[in-house]
């Protein structure tokens, strides 16, 4: 059997739409990769017949002399956020085990329409919360990377690991995640994979299990700029079941991709150079602003003086949103009832929710609900709103002189699965650098920039003006040219699994 | 402000997740540990500063005034929705009794 698994989306796409191989010999040739790789954890359940179907009906289309669509014949993975019909659907929670959905998340349901096909649902951070991807009571989830010359296994980032361990694998051309404060971006350039987090009310949240509704975004997550293009242009569009769905035409990313930036600037915000930033992501930064720079922009400085108060801000809004969502996980309607013998409704409640969320899971509830409390909530709460208001307004002044940003994606590079998990505070500030452009709503998108003197991959962050994704694609391409990551290592990390 | 086993017992409650007293225990500091952290949002000058909770402009929209607007999620759907109950009687959703 050959072997498609080095191909990304646009690759597939139009392979399958000129004939040189089918849908169902990609379909297969995944099928096989993802079987083979277990020890990465990176899936909860695979569906291989979905992907094999799609595949068919990719080739059938062609047969009948139909357009395929924009992805047409290309399975991917589904961050086992989105609600599959029929297929299990868990937030990797055990409060959730079993539930299988009698419906379908528009997300998902677009990107079926586009002609993809589902490989399996991938592992994550228990209800997306957590930056490691050990927080899923389905077991952690390993990245392909490993330091060199040791084999410890090391964290794929999170809250989206099992996406980005699948993609940096190849064992998927590409998967979807969800991003709160910097769930697809930080293990995006974990794994050194490109991640975009579009402008809040792209992609519809209809359907997704929902963590924090004001800042929970669907992207893309694949090897190239122009496979989270193509991605994205089919995952996002208005969805009337979602109120905060942007009414807007999706703009054709794809077809006006350019790295040239003549006359863009690019700000460089001062104060996240912070301390504990790794020199090799200090290094790389500057060689961000030199490619930029190279592909024709101007690069200037700019002050967003409410930064080190974003994430403090996220820790209080995100957590209090969480708390109030997860309300709905009762034993009543679905998922897990734990009922001890002559136990009442009451009881039934709080041993469900205890047997059935995981410790970060119920950390984050607790500080939701302490927060939310009578007497605290002004002080705490809608401190916090206030926060995100003067957080967003740096943004909207820095605008005035600039037309993207350019940052590091994260403060360090992966570490070893179990160093930071006594630790929650120190693995919070893993998000530092994603937080902002969340509490903003703007999008934003890791790319990456090249490998650590560890050998791990390292990531850049592009930040645009809200409903300008198209510049920060364009920005991202520009690196991704000069770069050159898939040149340092043309198999992708060295197979272990 | 921190707080102490006590408090934690109370919010516990209030979130309906049942903890055991090595937990709350257990949890007193690593909750101080994040509310200290976050306490240095008291510094920021928020004076004038209204609170945002959209932060993208976007209107309300209203659907028009129909049954079944939308097939999914218009109603008549009760097998659907009680397909994963965990226990589901007689077209409802059983729960224990609550009235004696």
């Amino acid at each position: 059997m050959a072997d498609f698994t080095s191909l990304g989306a646009k690759a597939i796409r139009d392979g399958v739409a000129s004939g040189d191989f089918t849908a169902r010999e990609v379909a297969e040739s995944f099928n096989a990769a993802v079987a083979a790789a277990a020890e990465l954890n990176a899936f909860i359940v695979t569906t291989p017949d979905h992907a094999l179907a799609a595949a068919d009906a990719a080739d059938q289309a062609r047969a009948d002399g139909k357009e395929l669509g924009a992805m047409g014949g290309v399975p991917i993975g589904m961050k086992d956020l989105f609600a599959t019909h029929g297929v299990q659907t868990t937030a990797a929670s055990h409060i959730l085990e079993g539930f299988t959905p009698q419906y379908e998340s528009t997300v998902s349901q677009n990107l079926w329409n586009a002609g993809a096909g589902m490989l399996g649902k991938l592992n994550l951070d228990q209800f997306a919360m957590g930056s490691s991807n050990e927080t899923s009571y389905f077991g952690n989830v390993a990245s392909p990377w490993q330091k060199a010359g040791t084999n410890a296994a090391m964290s794929p980032g999170g809250s989206s690991g099992g996406s980005a361990s699948a993609v940096a694998a190849r064992i998927a051309p590409a998967a979807t995640g969800t991003d709160t404060g910097g769930s697809i971006r930080q293990p995006a350039a974990f794994t050194g994979i490109c991640g975009v987090k579009p402008t809040y009310g792209r992609c519809s949240r209809w359907g997704v299990v929902a963590f924090a509704s004001s800042l929970d975004q669907a992207g893309p997550m694949a090897h190239s700029v122009e496979d989270c293009a193509i991605m994205l242009g089919a995952m996002a569009g208005f969805d009337a079941k979602d109120a905060t769905s942007l009414k807007m035409d999706v703009p054709n990313w794809e077809a006006a991709l350019s790295s040239d930036l003549k006359g863009k600037k690019v700000g460089i915000p001062r104060e996240y150079r912070m301390d504990g930033t790794d020199e090799a992501i200090l290094d790389s930064w500057e060689q961000g602003k030199n490619w930029l720079k190279d592909a024709g922009a101007e690069i200037v400085d700019i002050s967003l003086p409410h930064t080190k108060y974003a994430l403090p801000a996220y820790y209080i809004i995100a957590p209090a949103e969480a708390s109030s969502n997860l309300a709905r996980y009762d034993g009543v309607r679905y998922g897990l009832r734990d009922l001890p013998d002559g136990a009442g409704l009451q009881d039934m409640y709080a041993e469900t929710r205890a047997a059935g969320f995981g410790d970060e899971v119920k950390r984050r509830i607790l500080i939701g609900t302490y927060v939310l409390s009578a007497g605290f909530y002004d002080a705490y709460y809608t401190q916090a709103q206030k926060v995100r208001a003067l957080v967003s307004r740096d943004f909207d002044n820095a605008w005035s002189g600039c037309d993207l940003i350019l940052a590091p994606t994260t403060p360090t590079a992966s570490f070893p699965l179990g160093s930071l998990a006594d630790d929650p505070l120190t693995m919070y500030l893993n998000d530092v650098f994603a937080v902002p452009a969340s509490l903003a709503g703007l999008p934003a998108m890791s790319v990456p920039a090249g490998l650590n003197p560890d050998g791990l991959p390292l990531g850049l962050q592009l930040v645009g003006k809200a409903f300008d994704e198209q510049t920060v694609l364009n920005a991202g391409l520009a690196i991704q040219e000069r770069a050159g990551f898939s040149a340092l290592k043309p198999n992708g990390p060295e197979k272990w699994w | 402000m921190s707080v102490d086993k006590q408090t934690v017992a109370k919010i516990a409650s209030l979130a309906r997740i049942k903890m055991g007293d090595d937990q709350l225990e257990a949890l007193v500091p690593e909750l101080n540990n994040i509310l200290d952290w976050v306490e240095q949002l008291g510094e920021v000058d928020v004076t004038g500063v209204e609170p945002m909770s959209a932060v993208i402009p976007n209107t309300l929209r209203l659907r028009d005034d129909v049954v079944d607007a939308d097939p999914v999620t218009g109603g008549g759907k009760r097998e659907e929705v009680l397909a994963n109950a965990p226990a589901a009687e007689h077209g409802f959703f059983g729960v224990p009794k609550v009235i004696e």
